[in-house]
């Protein structure tokens, strides 16, 4: 199966500090569901920003929808950020617009017209269950629907891989599992999901998700659950 | 190109700030209505001095010293020779009233010798040398000078004032494109995170710089137009001084030209500014990944 992501010795460190990721070595395949998982601090975010384009690594290389953009230009990476959804733990709504137009951003950015945007716009908000609540802007809504704005925006582009860090850490139990039911939802549909989160139940409610652990900045898999683990650390010489 | 100009209420609302918010319009109101103010007095400069290098080009002076007892047949002489278009004789009279100005009433005093004056104008300077033999048969120590020499230290120094005023433009240009520039800088880091969200969806760099630069074309025109309102009225005010000034160099104040020129001159401020605020924000823009 094709992978939708490769990391190949990848490691990334923060200016002169010390390795926050190191030799990570793994492959996200293309309709798999993943947590990751890691105390805080083990380097989750910075894994995740990788994956989303927000970071280069500082060394290895990431092959993502089996292009090489470790290196490549930034005016190359904006047509690979539209196929990738995030959904970020402070939901990074944009305050003074309306839930609507927070939603329609990723269409109006890769150019779809207003009539192309008000029908998906309108039908995803449904979807999240926010139709009633359109105009409303962030700091009007609660933190929960305030998530799912944040998801209705990941999703409206029908991105080929979700990226979700701590989904769930703003919102209560039931909401928690609302939004776990989206992101299947989205899977079954052949969208990658990788969701970040210390949420035990989330995961153990989530059968056939795989788990990747972080531990301070290296991949482990203490359980023997990733299908596809981990390569053993290389050996120096 | 025509694309910088529009963008639709959708894009507007993503910088959620409303235009004039901040001091660039006022900076640029200022820098215009300064850029059109000097480059009026350098084009009405670089106009008198057109004027009056024009009107003493063919013109010259024979000077007799020890005054003119042969002033008549010099005159007569000068007239007839050939490529001659025009010669007078100034009147004693005239020259003494304009050395009172230097020696005061010793200059009516008949002890002062008065050099005799014909100005003559010639279509071709070759025909000098006619005209200084057949003066010379007259008088001997009578001599030619040109009008343009006694007169080139004050062209000189208006072609020095002209160029000055064109270094002010310059240099105010470039304080407003500074002055755009900081603002640019400052939206930015204003909409910083509205910048990084839009990134992190897909935005390519000039989506961004898109908005931004709208919205600091609109305060430079803004800025630019009211600066040349205002720098109108003051010429407007200045007119009939400008007159009088006009009849003193030969008519040469503005003409059509210039005044094309000035209209054109905020047009031109807000392009650049406009120029300026988007290579500013691009370059900015790169520095994030």
């Amino acid at each position: 199966m094709a992978a939708v992501a490769e990391f190949d010795s990848v490691g990334l460190r923060y200016g002169t500090g010390a390795e926050v990721l190191r030799d990570l070595d793994f492959r996200l395949r293309f309709g798999t569901f993943y947590f990751l998982t890691g105390a805080s601090g083990a380097g989750k975010t910075s894994l995740l920003k990788l994956l989303y384009l927000a970071q280069r690594p500082t060394r290895g290389r990431i092959r993502l929808f089996g292009e090489e953009l470790s290196e490549a230009p930034r005016e190359a990476l904006p047509p690979f950020r539209r196929r990738i959804g995030v959904v970020f733990q402070d939901f990074r709504l944009i305050r003074h617009l309306s839930a609507f137009d927070n939603v329609a951003l990723p269409l109006r950015l890769a150019g779809a017209s207003e009539d192309e945007v008000e029908g998906p716009v309108r039908e995803m908000l449904a979807w999240v269950g926010l139709a009633d609540r359109a105009s409303a802007r962030p700091p009007t809504l609660s933190g929960g629907e305030q998530q799912r704005v944040a998801i209705a925006r990941a999703v409206i582009n029908r991105p080929e891989l979700i990226i979700a860090d701590e989904p769930t850490g703003n919102v209560d139990a039931e909401m928690a599992n609302r939004l776990l039911g989206l992101f299947t939802a989205l899977n079954r549909l052949g969208t990658t999901v990788i969701v970040a989160t210390h949420d035990v139940g989330l995961i153990n409610a989530t059968p056939g998700a795989q788990l990747i652990r972080l531990e301070n900045g290296t991949l482990v898999d203490p359980t023997g659950s990733l299908r596809n683990p981990p390569r053993p650390p290389r050996k120096t010489t | 190109m025509l694309d910088w100009f529009f963008v639709s209420p959708a894009e507007r609302r993503l910088l959620g700030t409303a235009r004039l918010g901040g001091p660039t319009p006022w900076v640029v109101a200022i820098m215009s209505f300064s850029i059109l103010l000097i480059a009026a007095t350098g084009l009405a400069l670089a106009n008198t001095a057109g004027v009056l290098s024009r009107a003493i080009d063919s013109r010259y002076a024979l000077e007799v010293p020890g005054g003119g007892a042969n002033l008549d047949a010099l005159l007569r002489t000068v007239r007839s020779s050939p490529g001659v278009t025009t010669a007078d004789a100034v009147p004693e009279q005239e020259m003494r009233k304009t050395l009172e100005r230097w020696l005061g009433p010793t200059a009516q005093s008949s002890d002062l010798p008065v050099p005799a004056l014909i100005n003559f104008d010639v279509r071709d300077p070759g025909g000098l040398r006619a005209v200084q033999q057949r003066a010379h048969a007259i008088a001997p120590e009578a001599k030619i000078v040109a009008h343009r020499a006694s007169v080139a230290p004050l062209l000189h120094s208006l072609g020095l004032l002209e160029v000055v005023t064109f270094g002010l433009v310059v240099l105010l240009t470039a304080a407003a494109a500074a002055a755009v520039v900081l603002a640019a800088r400052g939206a930015l880091d204003t909409h910083r995170f509205t910048i990084e969200v839009m990134h992190g969806i897909g935005a390519t760099d000039l989506q961004v710089t898109h908005l931004f630069q709208r919205k600091i074309l609109i305060d430079a025109f803004v800025g630019s137009v009211a600066g040349g309102v205002a720098a109108s009225l003051v010429l407007l005010a200045l007119a009939g001084g400008a007159a009088f000034a006009g009849d003193l160099s030969g008519g040469a104040t503005l003409g059509l030209r210039d005044f094309m020129i000035l209209a054109l001159l905020p047009f031109a401020l807000t392009g650049l500014a406009t120029w300026v605020a988007r290579m500013a924000v691009l370059r900015a823009l790169r520095e994030a990944l």
